[in-house]
C-alpha cells in the first residue's frame, strides 16, 4: 500500500498530466523538496490504470525506465508475414529474448461451433472472420511484441498500453482487433435475440427512453460508421485521474449507458468505458453474406443473434467496478479530509498584539 | 423552357445507362456545360432563380466504367463489379445529390468539391461522398481488361527513374496495399513539388488532390473491392491488379497531363 499512497504514481497518464498529481500539502516544518512528482520522463506511458495493486508494482519497476519510444520498444514496423520492408531493418537492436510460449497470445475459438450461428451469418463467413482475419491478428500481434515491454501483459492491458494515448504503437492495432473479436464472439450465441431484462433493460430505458430507441441508435451508429469500424453499447462510467477533480453532485445517473461508434480498432476500453456489446461493422464481417446490405445484417446481429444474458452479466461487472472505483474515489478524498484537517495550524507572523501603540 | 424533374438513378430504372463521353480524370469533370447531347429529361439544371420549379435536380451523376461488368474476368469477377459500381458507387452518387440540395456547395467541378468540402483537415458531411464518387471514377478508368504487363517508353523511364526498377515498384505498390490498415486507398501520384512519382497509401475516402499531388493510379482497398473475389488475401488482389488490371494507357496519358501541369506550371491566365 506504501506505493500506492505518496510516491503513488499517475499510472496511464503521460508526462504532461503528471504534473497535475495530487499535491499533498508539504510536510510540516518547513519547505522541503515537494514529494511525490513524479518526473514526465519516469512515467512509462504503457501502463494503464486497472488492476490498482498489480499496477503499482509494475509501475515501480517501469518508473526507473524512461518513457520508451516505439525504437526502444523494438516494434518491427510490419507484420512479419508481408513483404520486408527497408524501414524495419533498423529496429531490430532492442534486447531479444527468447519468446515463451507461456507469453504469447492464443486464437480463442467463438464459445460455439462455427456452423452455429447459421444461417444468419454462414459458417464459411465465420471460419473466415475467425479463422484467417483473427488468426492473423494473433500472429502478427505475437511476433510483433516479442521481447517487448508488452510481452505477457493481459491482453485488456496490452490494448491500453499500446494505444499509447492516442499515438499507438504498431502492435496496437493487433491486439485490440482481438480483443474486440473475442468481445464480439461472446456477445453473441445461437439462437440469441428477444429482448433484454432486468438491470439491463432498467438502465437502458433510463437512459434511452425505450428498448426500440435504444436499438435505433445502435442501428444509427452502426450504419454511419463510415469505412471500417464498430458500433458499441458501452457503460460510461468513467472519471478523471485528478486528485481534486471532485463531482459536487455525485448521483447515480453519472453512470449510463451511452451508444458508441469506433472506426477501425478503436474501442471504448480506450475511453475508460465498460463496453457491453459489439457490432463489427468492417466489411469482411458482413460482405459474404449480405454484400453491401449492411442494414439487414445490422438487423439480423440484433433480431437474431445477440445474446442478452452476455451483456447483462458484462454490466454487472461494470457496475461492480464503478461501485469499487468510486469507494476508492471516497476513500481518498477522505484521507485528504483527515490530513487538511488533522494538520497542525500553520504558523502566521503576525504582528503584536499592541499594535494601537504605533498609532498613538 | 420547361424545365423537367429529373428523379435520382434508381437501380431498377435505366436512365443511368446512357454513356457519358468519359471525360479524363484531370481535366474538368463538368457535367453542368459539357456540351454533349442528353436526353431533354437528363438536363441538369438548377432551379433556385426560377419561382416556378421548386424542384431541385441531381447534380452529378454515376458514370459507367469503360468497359462492360465482365471484362475483368477473371481478376475481378462481374458479381463484384455490379456490387461495387451499382451498389456503393451508385450510393455515393445518389447520397452526395441528396447532400447537395439546398446546399451552397453549387457550382462546383467535382475537383473543386472535394477540395473545398475537405475544409483542409476538417471535412464536412460531404466530402465522403465526394470523395468517394471521384476516387471510384478514377478507380474504374485505371484498368482494362487485359491491361497489365509492362508500360512502355516514359512512362516506364519515369518508373524506373524514381523507383529504382519497375519491380521495385511493384513491390512497394503491392506492400503498401497490404501494410494499409482499415478501408482506404492506395495510389501513384506525382509530387508536384518534388516533380517525382510515389507510392501513397490513404485511408477512407482522402485523395491526394486535397494535399495538391496528382494522382495516377489508384487501387481501391476498402473490403468491398475485393472481398468476394479474394476474401482477406490482399496481396493477390494487389498483385493481380498490377500484373493484369491496370491500363497503362490511361496512366500515360494521366502522366502527360500531370507532367505537363508541373513543368509549365498552372496556366497562367492574362488579365487585361
Amino acid at each position: 500500500m506504501a506505493a500506492a499512497s505518496v510516491g503513488a504514481p499517475l499510472l496511464g497518464l503521460g508526462g504532461a498530466e503528471a504534473t497535475l498529481s495530487r499535491l499533498r500539502p508539504p510536510p510540516p516544518g518547513g519547505h522541503e523538496s515537494i514529494p511525490l512528482r513524479r518526473s514526465a520522463a519516469a512515467v512509462a506511458a504503457s501502463i494503464p490504470r486497472r488492476r490498482e495493486s498489480l499496477r503499482s508494482e509494475r509501475a515501480s519497476v517501469a518508473s526507473s525506465r524512461k518513457t520508451p519510444t516505439r525504437a526502444m520498444l523494438g516494434f518491427p514496423s510490419l507484420c512479419p508475414t508481408s513483404l520486408p520492408s527497408r524501414q524495419s531493418r533498423g529496429r531490430n537492436n532492442v534486447r531479444r529474448r527468447a519468446p515463451v510460449a507461456a507469453a504469447l497470445l492464443e486464437l480463442k475459438p467463438p464459445p460455439y461451433p462455427l456452423d452455429a450461428l447459421e444461417p444468419h451469418l454462414s459458417r464459411e463467413a465465420v471460419e473466415h472472420h475467425w479463422g484467417r482475419h483473427q488468426r492473423s491478428h494473433v500472429d502478427c500481434l505475437n511476433a510483433a511484441i516479442a521481447g517487448t515491454q508488452l510481452e505477457g501483459m493481459e491482453l485488456e492491458d496490452m490494448v491500453v498500453a499500446a494505444y499509447n494515448k492516442g499515438d499507438p504503437h504498431p502492435p496496437f492495432v493487433h491486439a485490440a482487433q482481438i480483443w474486440n473479436h473475442d468481445f464480439f464472439w461472446q456477445s453473441m450465441k445461437p439462437g440469441g435475440g428477444g429482448e433484454p431484462s432486468g438491470r439491463l433493460m432498467e438502465l437502458i430505458e433510463r437512459d434511452f427512453g425505450s428498448y426500440e430507441r435504444m436499438i435505433k441508435e445502435l442501428k444509427h451508429a452502426a450504419l454511419t460508421q463510415f469505412g471500417s469500424g464498430w458500433a458499441w453499447l458501452a457503460y460510461k462510467a468513467n472519471r478523471l485521474e485528478v486528485g481534486n477533480a471532485v463531482n459536487p453532485c455525485p448521483s447515480e445517473k453519472d453512470n449510463k449507458l451511452v451508444v458508441a461508434k469506433t472506426p477501425n480498432a478503436v474501442n471504448p476500453l480506450l475511453w475508460d468505458y465498460s463496453p457491453l456489446l459489439a457490432i463489427d461493422v468492417w466489411e469482411h464481417a458482413y460482405y459474404l453474406d449480405y454484400e453491401n446490405r449492411r442494414a439487414d445484417y445490422v438487423s439480423t446481429f440484433l433480431d437474431k443473434l445477440v445474446s442478452w444474458e452476455v451483456v447483462s452479466s458484462r454490466l454487472e461487472n461494470a457496475i461492480n467496478r464503478a461501485t469499487e472505483r468510486a469507494k476508492v474515489d471516497e476513500k481518498r478524498r477522505q484521507d485528504d479530509d483527515v490530513e487538511a484537517t488533522s494538520r497542525k495550524p500553520v504558523e502566521m507572523y503576525l504582528d503584536s498584539d499592541n499594535d494601537d501603540s504605533e498609532t498613538e | 423552357m420547361r424545365f423537367q424533374l429529373l428523379r435520382s438513378p434508381s437501380p431498377s430504372s435505366s436512365c443511368c445507362g446512357y454513356q457519358i463521353p468519359f471525360q479524363p480524370s484531370n481535366g474538368v469533370l463538368l457535367l453542368r456545360s459539357s456540351p454533349m447531347k442528353i436526353p431533354k429529361s437528363h438536363t441538369k439544371k438548377k432551379l433556385s432563380q426560377s419561382r416556378r420549379a421548386s424542384e431541385v435536380l441531381a447534380y452529378y451523376g454515376l458514370t459507367t466504367p469503360p468497359y462492360k461488368l465482365d471484362a475483368l474476368e477473371p481478376y475481378m469477377s462481374k458479381r463484384t463489379l455490379e456490387l461495387h459500381w451499382g451498389e456503393h458507387h451508385r450510393h455515393y452518387v445518389d447520397s452526395l445529390n441528396k447532400q447537395l440540395t439546398n446546399s451552397p456547395l453549387y457550382g462546383y467541378t467535382m475537383e473543386e468539391l472535394i477540395k473545398v468540402t475537405y475544409n483542409n483537415g476538417n471535412p464536412i458531411p460531404e466530402f465522403n461522398n465526394a470523395a468517394q464518387v471521384w476516387n471510384h471514377d478514377f478507380f474504374w478508368e485505371s484498368m482494362q481488361p487485359d491491361g497489365g504487363n509492362l508500360p512502355c517508353g516514359g512512362l516506364l523511364q519515369q518508373i524506373e527513374k524514381d523507383f529504382g526498377s519497375f519491380s521495385n515498384f511493384r513491390d512497394e505498390f503491392v506492400h503498401s496495399a497490404m501494410t494499409l490498415f482499415g478501408s482506404g486507398w492506395v495510389w501513384l501520384i506525382l509530387k508536384t513539388n518534388e516533380r517525382r512519382l510515389s507510392v501513397v497509401r490513404t485511408s477512407n475516402a482522402i485523395c491526394p488532390l486535397v494535399w495538391g499531388d496528382i494522382p495516377i493510379i489508384c487501387l481501391d482497398m476498402w473490403e468491398h473491392a475485393y472481398y468476394l473475389d479474394y476474401k482477406d488475401d490482399k496481396r493477390t488482389y494487389a498483385i493481380n491488379f498490377i500484373d493484369h488490371l491496370v491500363s497503362w494507357h490511361a496512366v500515360t496519358s494521366r502522366m502527360m497531363r500531370a507532367e505537363a501541369f508541373v513543368n509549365l506550371g498552372e496556366p497562367k491566365i492574362p488579365v487585361a
